[in-house]
């Protein structure tokens, strides 16, 4: 039998045994998507299920001076109504979204719902349980609250300044956390430059938009006293964690699972107050309870990210050498640091890997994170990257001009080399096994660099404006145990772990802490186990996403999923075969290492002629375990955890190119073509690769082009609907050709580096480059994001 | 993000949705493609008593040319409108215009009636039906009356359609086979509700423009007759001068909505540049004719 | 406060005759998942943007958001469960799968409701005119390329089966 995953015959498990890794494999969990059959949390329904609405607050800043909830409690259907207060009651005690790794770091405490003040537009304040989402939606509306609206901070810029409101007094101001990089000579590179270059880069405001919202429905046995959770979520055991300790129920008694999840991108590894509630209702009342964020709930409590505004310059010599780098970064986080992984990574990353690929020895840095009355802004897809790789590529894209270089030149000519590694940026950061002259080689064939040029100049003189734009970029992913969360006192683990089980009939079950949105996770599990063991694909069952069934993990987050969990399972794997091999040696009475395991057959390892099915080593080790001496003990389950040893993270890199046309009468954008180059080291499914490549880099794109969460002076978000909030839709968006350059990572045998996220964070800067080079003509820059075509206009002095 | 409760009739004739408007007045809403009704009763924007359903008055669908004028009934979906050889052979700008409105699953659904009675600014229908000097026939236990495109629209989501009123059809002349017509919008994604657009038409002999009608909507808080540079446009030839008047023209007819779609500068210029484009689409389609 | 109103419906669902009780502010979609379970369509917005919850209300898509349950008396809907059964797109699911033209799969029964309406039209469309039509069904995941390409190669391997010679009558 062939494997069962692919529906065609093209790789069969006996053709190139133990190789399923660097095969493109189609998903099992696609085939049940494409049949109406995934099962969403939205999609479990429990007897005597009930149902959470949430009134919120309607003020971005106010004091809550009385809350009537009589009407609401007598409405039909309605169970019981919490306010903030009582729902506070009940927990252990407020959360406070700071860590210890970031010493100078503040935030004030926070419980699930508002207590005495509302912080943002959308935070909720009481919560109404009924028999149906409509009911609860009706007494929601009857709840009375008398609030006095507060004055806001709504402006990064002056939230430090004198006269601006602190949203936390306790606090004293506004400021979250502030961070300063000084390396070299910063100063003396400047005097001593040829060329500097300098700009102000302003980011809007983004949020996730996953397409199912968060949803969490929650069950109570008051027997056992128990807690199960069906929940949307990358994380979890950190929800676990999160929940058990907020509401006082020890972690073991508190089961999350999370069946199929409709799109995560970082916002479903945070722990949200109004689902926290939600399982406090199920406990109170003993009766299942579900909560699914509505549409228009979501742009208002779904973490938002990015909302910075970046000063920076960069030094030059003639020859177009980087001799110094210099920004301000302020980010605008919201009305708290969300618990427990703070609103301050993305300023911090951005620290991190901005003009990250080149090789300059003078750096300087500095992040200053604000709190404003705004939804609270923490880590989304890609944190931190698409805003410091725009940042590096688009001053260098500047300086390139202004020094008549070409900016492919100015990238191979500032670019580490591949001998160079392991190598330190100026950051601080270390990269290894890294691949920038490759990637520009394979780049620049791949988009005909040299022809589009002669044709951008060529449509120029007809009244056609279009214009190419690179971005390299380096890429953190999958990070280790000494940089941030569990290092920093969060409940989050950097380690990975799989268990892997040999079953009677020669099966295998391998449960992973890592968790598969749709990426393809547990199809890459599935393929790393069956080659490190000697399996048909056929053979593994992948179980992830279930506290109960699962060793302790991260979870799918950072970029970490393949990189770490995928490199334990390899491992387990490795062990379980080993121990395998010992079994049959005793069972055949020949040395382990003259023994091979190869497509679920023990065999000779010389000759190759079958010895024994894995499946009678399986039944005998179960069912006869009697044949085997007594010094021998069958263990047939390892678990094997993973974590990187002392670095931060393990850096991909890659380039990026964006083919544009600029109308320069309605300053509207035809994005034409967009190429990736990138080396996420040891590809094991180069279908899914791509496909996060693609995926990643529209989202990128996304924040280049439309996304903005737009707040008014008072704090009010005014386009907190789908059809305001504007993602990347089919017509607008580009074909992509990706490609792999792999230089297998030396932080894991399996060699896998991150891949999902190293689109999103490339594609802004690109597609900035590629408008500002289409403008070039027109001696017009854009620095802002969203490009809006009314933004082009103003660049081009048209309006 | 459910609807709140409301009550929910099946019309059975227009009389009877007729009768139920009298009897209910602004607390009653006529349902038909529900594409902008339905999302405000989601969304607890709306809150109306009663809901009177049309879809099934069948009769009331569909474009037919009557030998005077095109009739478009109310609950025509854009999807009909789209397909109606009536609409290709006698409305050639309603033809251009369509394929702008939204998306397929909408198309399919909502309604040519709809899209005028709502009067939303950016709706591509009104601007067409205003553009071609269209008449709409309202009925009401009051009885019948036609009100011409001109006089329907008075502002934002504002009619002359009383709240008694039921839109029934509208007439629309024929394009003459000597005219020639242009719709351009812009809008941020393929779909969106326009930032900017025009529905324009003119005979064109010999270079010469004349009967030059420009609807402007997207920008305005109603679809909007741009008196002034139709005036300037009329009986020239279109070339740089002309079109630097019908430009200079426009500031005056026009009074571009702020907001997160542009400021009202920016989509003036926009205007500006579809104005350009659309005279030069309705001259070249001339010379090719 | 108003009394919840209710209207006895009935219509076709996936070819099967399905009588209910319904709250007339219902919605066709919330209907079809939590009455008839069918949670194959998908809410993701509630407001009409994003496609998620896309059926086919006779013989056409449409946003199951933006139609009452109620509405559906008298009409026959086809959901993702019904397409799947009926085989209508089993080519089209297939170069879904092949291709991963899905991720999370959330979106994935409204593209595929709204691409067997282009499919079922049996022409070729460019790649510029597939991503036009189906511009109104947002993808979070995929960025777009890998659903245009499964809707262009089975679009072109149903144009090439229609131009197959077919086996003459009799032979198996």
């Amino acid at each position: 039998m062939t494997g069962t995953v692919t529906p065609k015959a093209r790789l069969t498990p006996h053709d190139r045994p133990h190789s399923y890794v660097g095969r493109s494999l189609s998903r099992a969990g696609a085939k049940r998507a494409v049949a109406g059959k995934g099962r969403y949390t939205d999609d479990i329904t429990l007897p005597r299920m009930l149902h959470a609405a949430f009134v919120r607050s309607p003020w971005a800043h106010a004091r809550i001076k009385g809350i009537d909830i009589a009407a609401a409690r007598k409405a039909p259907g309605v169970r019981v109504v919490m306010t903030g207060a009582e729902v506070a009651k009940l927990c252990t005690g407020p959360w406070v979204g700071t860590l210890t790794c970031f010493p100078t770091m503040k935030s004030a405490p926070q419980f699930p719902l508002a207590v005495e003040r509302a912080c943002w537009h959308g935070e909720p304040v009481v919560m109404v349980i009924a028999d149906t989402r409509a009911l609860a939606e009706d007494a929601a509306e009857l709840v009375e609250i008398i609030y006095e609206e507060l004055p806001v901070t709504v402006d990064k810029t002056t939230a430090l300044g004198p006269g601006a409101v602190v949203l936390h007094p306790e606090l004293g101001d506004n400021l979250a956390f502030e961070k300063t990089i000084d390396i070299g000579n910063v100063d003396q590179a400047f005097e001593s430059a040829d060329l500097i270059v300098e700009e102000t880069y302003d980011f809007a405001r983004h949020t996730a938009v996953s397409l199912e919202p968060r949803v969490l429905l929650a069950d109570w046995d008051a027997a056992s006293e128990r807690l199960q959770i069906w929940t949307s979520s990358q994380t979890p055991h950190m929800i676990q964690h999160v929940i058990a300790n907020t509401l006082g129920i020890p972690d073991h008694n508190v089961r999350v699972v999370a069946p199929d999840v409709g799109g995560s991108f970082g916002l479903k590894i945070h722990t949200y107050g109004d689902e926290i509630a939600t399982a406090l209702a199920a406990k109170v009342l003993g009766r299942p309870v579900k909560f699914v964020a509505d549409r228009l709930e979501s742009f208002g409590s779904d973490i938002h990210a990015r909302e910075n505004l970046i000063k920076a310059r960069m030094a030059f010599t003639k020859a177009g050498d980087i001799t110094a780098v210099d920004f301000d970064v302020v980010a605008g986080a919201g009305a708290y640091s969300q618990y427990p992984r703070t609103s301050v990574f993305e300023a911090n990353q951005i620290l991190n890997i901005t003009a990250g690929p080149y090789k300059h020895k003078h750096y300087r840095a500095k992040a200053t994170v604000v709190y404003l009355n705004k939804v609270p802004s923490s880590q989304y897809r890609a944190v931190g990257h698409p805003i410091g790789i725009t940042v590096g590529e688009s001053l260098l894209d500047l300086a390139a001009t202004k020094l008549g270089i070409d900016p492919l030149e100015i990238r191979r000519r500032n670019a580490f080399p591949d001998a160079a590694f392991p190598t330190k940026t100026a950051s601080g950061v270390k990269l290894a096994d890294m691949s920038f002259t490759r990637c520009f080689d394979v780049l620049e064939k791949s988009i005909g660099y040299r022809a589009l040029r002669a044709d951008q100049a060529a449509l120029r003189k007809q009244g056609v404006y279009r214009g190419i734009g690179l971005a390299a970029f380096i890429k953190g992913t999958a990070p280790g145990p000494n940089g941030y969360y569990g290092v920093g006192g969060a409940p989050i683990s950097a380690q990975d772990a799989c268990t892997i089980k040999l079953e009677p009939n020669g099966g295998i079950i391998c449960a992973v802490g890592v968790t598969d949105q749709g990426q393809g996770v547990n199809d890459v599990m599935q393929q790393i186990a069956a080659s490190a063991l000697g399996v048909e694909m056929a053979a593994i069952r992948i179980i992830s996403g279930d506290t109960d069934a699962t060793p302790y993990g991260g979870g799918t987050y950072a970029s970490r999923a393949t990189a770490i969990g995928g490199e334990a399972v390899h491992q387990a794997a490795r062990a379980l075969r080993a121990e395998v091999l010992e079994l049959a040696g005793v069972l055949l009475q020949a040395k382990p290492e003259t023994l091979d395991l190869i497509s679920g057959k023990i065999v000779d390892a010389a000759t190759g002629m079958e010895r024994l099915p894995l499946r009678e080593i399986g039944r005998i080790a179960h069912f006869q375990v009697g044949q085997f001496p007594n010094t021998v003990h069958p263990q047939l389950s390892h678990t094997r955890r993973f974590r990187l040893l002392d670095d931060l993270y393990i850096f991909t890199n890659g380039i990026q190119a964006a083919h544009v046309e600029v109308d320069m009468e309605t300053g509207f954008i035809k994005h034409l073509k967009h190429w990736v180059v990138e080396d996420c080291g040891r590809v094991i499914n180069p279908q899914l690769a791509d496909e996060q490549v693609r995926g990643g880099c529209v989202q990128g794109l996304g924040g280049a082009l439309y996304e903005h969460c737009v707040y008014d002076e008072n704090g009010q978000l005014i386009n907190g609907t789908m059809a305001d909030y504007l993602t990347p839709m089919s017509t607008e968006m580009p074909d992509i050709v990706v490609e792999h350059v792999v230089t297998p990572t030396s932080a894991s045998e399996l060699g896998a580096k991150g891949v999902g996220e190293s689109g999103t964070g490339a594609a802004p800067a690109a597609l900035m480059n590629a408008v500002n080079d289409a403008l070039l003509p027109f001696e017009a820059r854009v620095t802002a994001q969203p490009i809006t075509p009314e933004s082009i206009l103003i660049a081009l002095g048209r309006v | 993000m459910k609807a709140p409760k409301f009550s929910y009739v099946r019309a059975e004739s227009v009389e009877h949705a007729c009768k139920l408007l009298a009897e209910h007045g602004d607390e009653a809403r006529i349902l038909a493609g529900g594409q902008s009704l339905i999302p405000t009763l989601n969304m607890r924007l709306s809150r109306p008593a009663l809901l009177i359903d049309i879809n099934r008055l069948e009769h009331l669908a569909g474009a037919i040319f009557n030998g005077k004028e095109v009739r478009v009934g109310t609950l025509t979906r854009h999807a009909d409108v789209m397909l109606s050889h009536m609409v290709a052979k006698y409305l050639p700008l309603v033809a251009e215009a369509i394929p702008h409105v939204a998306h397929v699953a909408v198309r399919n659904r909502g309604t040519f009636g709809g899209s005028v009675a709502l009067a939303d600014p950016a709706a591509e229908m009104p601007a067409c039906l205003l553009a071609l000097g269209g008449r709409l026939v309202l009925q009401s236990v009051r009885g019948t009356r036609e009100v011409a495109a001109e006089d329907y629209f008075h502002g934002l989501y504002q009619t002359a359609r009383a709240p008694d009123e039921m839109l029934i059809e509208a007439l629309i002349p024929p394009q003459t086979s000597d005219e020639r017509s242009s719709f351009k919008e812009l809008s941020r994604r393929h779909g969106d509700f326009a930032v900017a657009g025009v529905a324009a038409r003119a005979r064109v002999k010999s270079g010469t423009i004349s009967n030059v009608r420009l609807v402007y909507f997207g920008s305005e808080v109603k679809p909007t007759l741009a008196k002034t540079a139709m005036a300037a446009a009329e009986g020239k030839i279109w070339n740089d001068a002309t079109a630097e008047a019908v430009s200079t023209a426009l500031a005056s007819d026009l009074d571009p909505m702020d907001n997160l779609l542009g400021k009202p500068a920016t989509k003036l210029h926009w205007q500006r540049v579809l104005t350009q484009r659309a005279l030069d689409d309705i001259t070249s389609k001339a010379k090719a004719a | 406060m108003k009394t919840e109103e209710t209207q006895e419906i009935t219509c076709k669902v996936n070819g099967e005759r399905i009588t209910r009780l319904v709250p007339v502010r219902q919605h066709l979609v919330d209907f079809l998942r939590m009455d008839l379970q069918l949670t194959g369509s998908h809410i993701g917005c509630e407001h009409g943007v994003c496609g998620a919850c896309s059926v086919r209300v006779d013989g056409k898509v449409v946003r199951g958001c933006l139609m009452l349950a109620v509405q559906a008396d008298g009409q026959n809907i086809v959901t993702i469960e019904g397409l799947t059964d009926s085989g209508e797109v089993a080519d089209l699911q297939a170069e879904f799968v092949e291709r991963n033209a899905l991720q999370c799969g959330y979106c994935t029964p409204g593209q595929l409701m709204t691409a067997a309406e282009l499919l079922a039209e049996g022409e070729i469309s460019t790649r510029e005119e597939i991503r036009t039509f189906m511009s109104g069904n947002y993808c979070r995941c995929t960025g777009y390329h890998a659903i245009v390409d499964a809707i262009e190669t089975t679009m072109k391997r149903r144009e090439e089966a229609s131009r197959a010679p077919r086996p003459a009558k009799g032979k198996a």
